[in-house]
């Protein structure tokens, strides 16, 4: 079923930057979106010397936009030590943002209308467009678009009896097509799988003591810059243990009840959660070429990518799941399996999220059923899955995860390959609200 | 940044001052690119044994564009902008009282931050010792004239070393460093300048054009005034620092063009870091160890982890990474490190400090030949109070003292150490090796 792959140039990794990522309402506080990424395109710029250069594009987004962030990535280049001709445009597919960036400008290295490119993301809770109503918001247009002072009174006359019009919307985590929030979602898939609190409280713990491990042993030297007074992620629990996350209370899944109508167990908590977030990240893509030309270093190529959509408004499929779908489409186009893999980067949206996407892999029925495999697609070893931390202990600023990620498997795969003399392969996997998955292989270069 | 007595001192005030005798320190001029190299006309003088060594450096001040007198004849409102004293063949110390008091007589036709520049040479092993006192003399001379001057002048010697030409490269650009604005906060200083096989042209403009460079503890204060002041003479920059600094970093990065290193000095592969940022960019030509700490104490209640710490980046780092890239095979490296006026001098809590800094002088002094067996230099520049963050900490009343110590009675800018690490990271400063070279605006004491 391996499709033929259409044979074009290499698209590899030269490097990444990304700012401490920093729990919402603490340290970027006062801090915007375009702040936040301009000030991890400079650390990317500083890092490889890239003043005043023109790159063949800088692509990214974020999730939780204000309107005047209509052209984010621009204006975060102006802001920036990049040649101003640099063009660059915005792009969002919710928390798959960062790394659909990635995407889309290694195709264009790919395919040599480009040379090089910076793909990241941004995302910040503690700066987040508050939107009014849509009847207040409708009866400030058309005062707006009145062409008397009357006409003006006229159209907003009605906001005086209605005060509550006065409410602002914020965003959240909600779906809008079944309005609970994405935790109830992975609530409700968590159950299905059977996946117990213990399991995720591992998951959570293996998260802060990998991520504590590599900062301490000096591996985002070179992949973060400090910003605002923050130099380390501060959700990072260095020293939190299973006593410390078993005592938190469950957050999402009370209330759900079995077949049978029995009660559940609710397993989800703060600990085995991501926080919600404030970060930017930018990754330094380019030709083989470009990047020989400029003595950069070439970590990895970026190899290929998948994304996979799945029903879950109709409760067919968890929210989340769709990596799960994803992934073995990506494999098989290169006829690799599971076992070929020496770094699983995938997303910790939840501890949940990784325990089901893991388990639905290793369930005969489900990968027969759903994902059209003659039989299970396997089974992920925990030694290679998320070595460095993820998102649980690094946090999650949406849009800013892909690259987060990208940079690190990049780098992983680099030293694995530089210590054995052979390739070494990455799959990365995030899960994204709407139910998408988007997924990508990073090969050493 | 000029401190509030300065410009208070040079305001409306100014007489008020003068009349109190209070210290009265001048604004001192830097260099800008363009300006005059000096303030006015150069006379040369000479003892008579020295007579054709002056023509020889006539020649060459002549050859820079600049208006050199033999003479000390001034038309009126006229004022020299430097002296330079030839004492370079003196025999006799009865030799040297007619160029002296010729000196004498010009000091009042000497502008404001102008400039005298002694040219003799350095007593050697198997000096007679009438030789060696006419030579010997020749410091204490600069050291009291330095002390004696007004105005933001001051009085440095160059000492030629091993037979070196008064017009040899490094003898000469050593005299252009002395008289230019880029050692507005040098005073007092005698440097040993020996022969070298140094560039036959010399761009005056960019020294370090074409060259990599690496300056650590570059977030700020010193550090940036050296990336920038390098990244001006046309060298290719990698600021180094601690991640914790590196938002700093980055941004000095970007202003020179450079490449940020998140890097602690004290990393066991720290000298492999550097090595492979400084390769994409061309290879290692110039090392600055400028990161360093303070952790004041006094003694009898110095902590080990004060001490311990301020030993590790300051000089342990310095150590290893020298070692380590001699190791490595690089060639030609030009290595300027971080001492300190404290090391010479001492000062009262800074015993582990001073330590640090007396022992960077001494590997310079040690590493020196190791790296000219491969055609470099390491050689050190003693700060003395200099304005910046660090020193910004220091008390009130202890740190306006500081300022009024030396004989130009105020601190020195980050710019002037910088334009003292520049020139000795420059091919033409070749012949100078293994020296410590003082930017204090001459401190009261020590060597």
């Amino acid at each position: 079923m391996a499709s033929s792959i259409p044979t074009t140039r290499e698209a590899v990794i030269i490097g990444g930057n990304r700012i401490p990522f920093a729990r919402a309402g603490k340290k970027y506080v006062r801090t915007s979106n375009q702040d936040m990424f301009t000030a991890a395109l400079e650390g990317l710029v500083a890092r490889f010397g890239l003043q005043g250069e023109l790159l063949g594009e800088v692509v990214g987004g974020a999730v939780l936009k204000n309107s005047r962030d209509f052209n984010l990535i621009r204006e975060s280049v102006l802001g920036s030590s990049l040649a101003p001709a640099t063009p660059a445009y915005d792009l969002q597919q919710a928390c798959g943002t960062g790394l659909e960036a990635a995407i889309a400008v290694t195709n264009k290295i790919k395919l040599g209308q480009i040379e090089s490119a910076v793909a990241g993301g941004t995302d910040t809770i503690s700066d987040a467009p508050i939107a009014v109503g849509d009847k207040l918001r409708r009866a400030l247009l058309q005062a707006n678009h009145a062409r008397s002072t009357g006409d003006r009174i006229k159209a907003l006359l009605p906001v005086l009896g209605h005060p509550k019009w006065l409410a602002p919307e914020t965003p959240d985590t909600g779906e809008p097509r079944t309005g609970l929030s994405m935790g109830e979602h992975q609530a409700i898939t968590t159950a299905k799988w059977g996946i117990t609190r213990e399991a995720q409280d591992e998951i959570a713990l293996r998260s802060h003591q990998n991520l504590y491990r590599a900062w301490e042993e000096g591996f985002f030297d070179d992949l973060v810059t400090p910003f605002r007074g923050l130099s380390r992620d501060d959700n990072l629990r260095g020293d939190t243990s299973a006593e410390k996350l078993a005592k938190l209370k469950p957050v999402f899944g009370r209330g759900l009840t079995g077949d049978d109508g029995a009660p559940l167990p609710a397993t989800m908590t703060a600990g085995n959660s991501t926080p919600l977030t404030d970060g930017a990240s930018a990754v330094l893509f380019g030709s083989r070429d470009w990047a020989e030309e400029r003595n950069l270093p070439v970590l990895a190529k970026f190899v290929d990518a998948e994304t996979a959509g799945v029903d879950f408004v109709h409760g067919h499929e968890g929210l989340l799941m769709a990596p799960a779908a994803a992934v073995p489409r990506l494999l098989a186009r290169h006829g690799l399996t599971l076992e070929d893999i020496d770094f699983f980067e995938i997303h910790e949206a939840f501890a949940a999220t990784v325990l089901t996407t893991l388990a639905a892999w290793e369930d005969e029925d489900y990968c027969r059923d759903e994902l059209g495999l003659p039989g299970a697609f396997g089974k992920v070893d925990r030694s290679r899955l998320n070595v460095n931390g993820s998102s649980l202990a690094a946090g999650h600023p949406f849009a800013a995860t892909g690259g987060r990620i990208v940079a690190t498997a990049a780098k992983l795969v680099h030293a694995k390959a530089a210590e054995t003399g052979k390739p070494a392969r990455a799959l990365i996997s995030v899960c994204a609200a709407g139910g998408l998955g988007v997924t990508a292989l990073v090969e050493s270069a | 940044m000029t401190d509030s007595y300065t410009r208070f001192a040079n305001g409306g005030f100014k007489p008020l001052v003068k009349k109190l005798g209070l210290p009265q320190p001048a604004i001192l001029r830097r260099h800008q690119a363009g300006s005059p190299l000096t303030v006015g006309p150069v006379l040369v003088v000479s003892d008579d044994a020295s007579a054709s060594d002056a023509d020889a450096v006539t020649k060459v001040l002549t050859g820079w564009d600049i208006d050199v007198r033999r003479s000390p004849e001034l038309a009126e409102r006229e004022k020299f902008g430097a002296v330079v004293l030839v004492l370079s063949a003196v025999e006799h110390p009865e030799d040297v009282s007619g160029a002296a008091l010729a000196l004498g007589g010009t000091l009042r036709g000497l502008a404001g931050n102008g400039r005298v520049v002694t040219l003799s040479r350095a007593p050697e092993t198997g000096d007679a010792p009438t030789l060696a006192a006419a030579r010997a003399g020749v410091e204490g001379f600069v050291r009291s004239l330095g002390k004696e001057l007004r105005g933001g002048s001051t009085a440095n010697g160059v000492q030629l070393t091993g037979g070196a030409a008064v017009d040899s490269i490094s003898v000469i650009a050593t005299l252009r460093f002395f008289l230019s604005a880029k050692s507005a906060y040098v005073d007092g200083q005698i440097l040993p300048v020996g022969p070298c096989d140094g560039p036959g042209e010399i761009d005056w403009d960019r020294p370090l054009a074409g060259r990599v460079a690496v300056v650590t503890g570059a977030a700020r204060g010193i550090g940036a005034a050296i990336a920038r002041t390098m990244a001006r003479d046309g060298a290719k920059v990698v600021v180094v620092d601690v991640p914790p600094a590196g938002e700093a970093l980055s941004a000095v990065a970007n202003s020179v063009h450079g490449v940020a290193l998140q890097l602690d000095v004290t990393a066991a592969d720290a000298a492999d870091k550097i090595l492979a940022a400084a390769k994409p960019l061309g290879g290692l030509d110039i090392l600055v160890h400028n990161a360093g700490i303070t952790r004041d104490k006094l003694l009898a209640n110095m902590k080990a982890d004060r001490w311990d710490s301020v030993i590790a980046v300051n000089l342990a780092s310095q150590l290893r990474i020298n070692a380590r890239l001699l190791e490595a095979g690089v060639e030609g490296l030009r290595i300027v490190s971080l001492a300190s006026t404290s090391g010479i001098a001492g000062n009262k809590g800074q015993t582990n400090y001073a330590y640090s800094k007396a022992g960077v002088i001494g590997h310079t002094a040690a590493t020196a030949p190791l790296v000219a067996a491969t055609g470099g230099t390491a050689n050190a520049v003693a700060p003395g109070f200099i304005e910046t963050e660090m020193t910004a900490r220091i008390p009130f009343a202890t740190r306006s003292v500081a300022r009024m110590l030396p004989s130009l009675a105020q601190g020195g800018e980050p710019v002037d150490i910088a334009e003292a690490i520049c020139f000795l990271a420059s091919d033409a400063a070749a012949g100078i090796n293994g020296r410590t070279l003082r930017v204090c605006g001459q401190h009261m004491v020590g060597k």
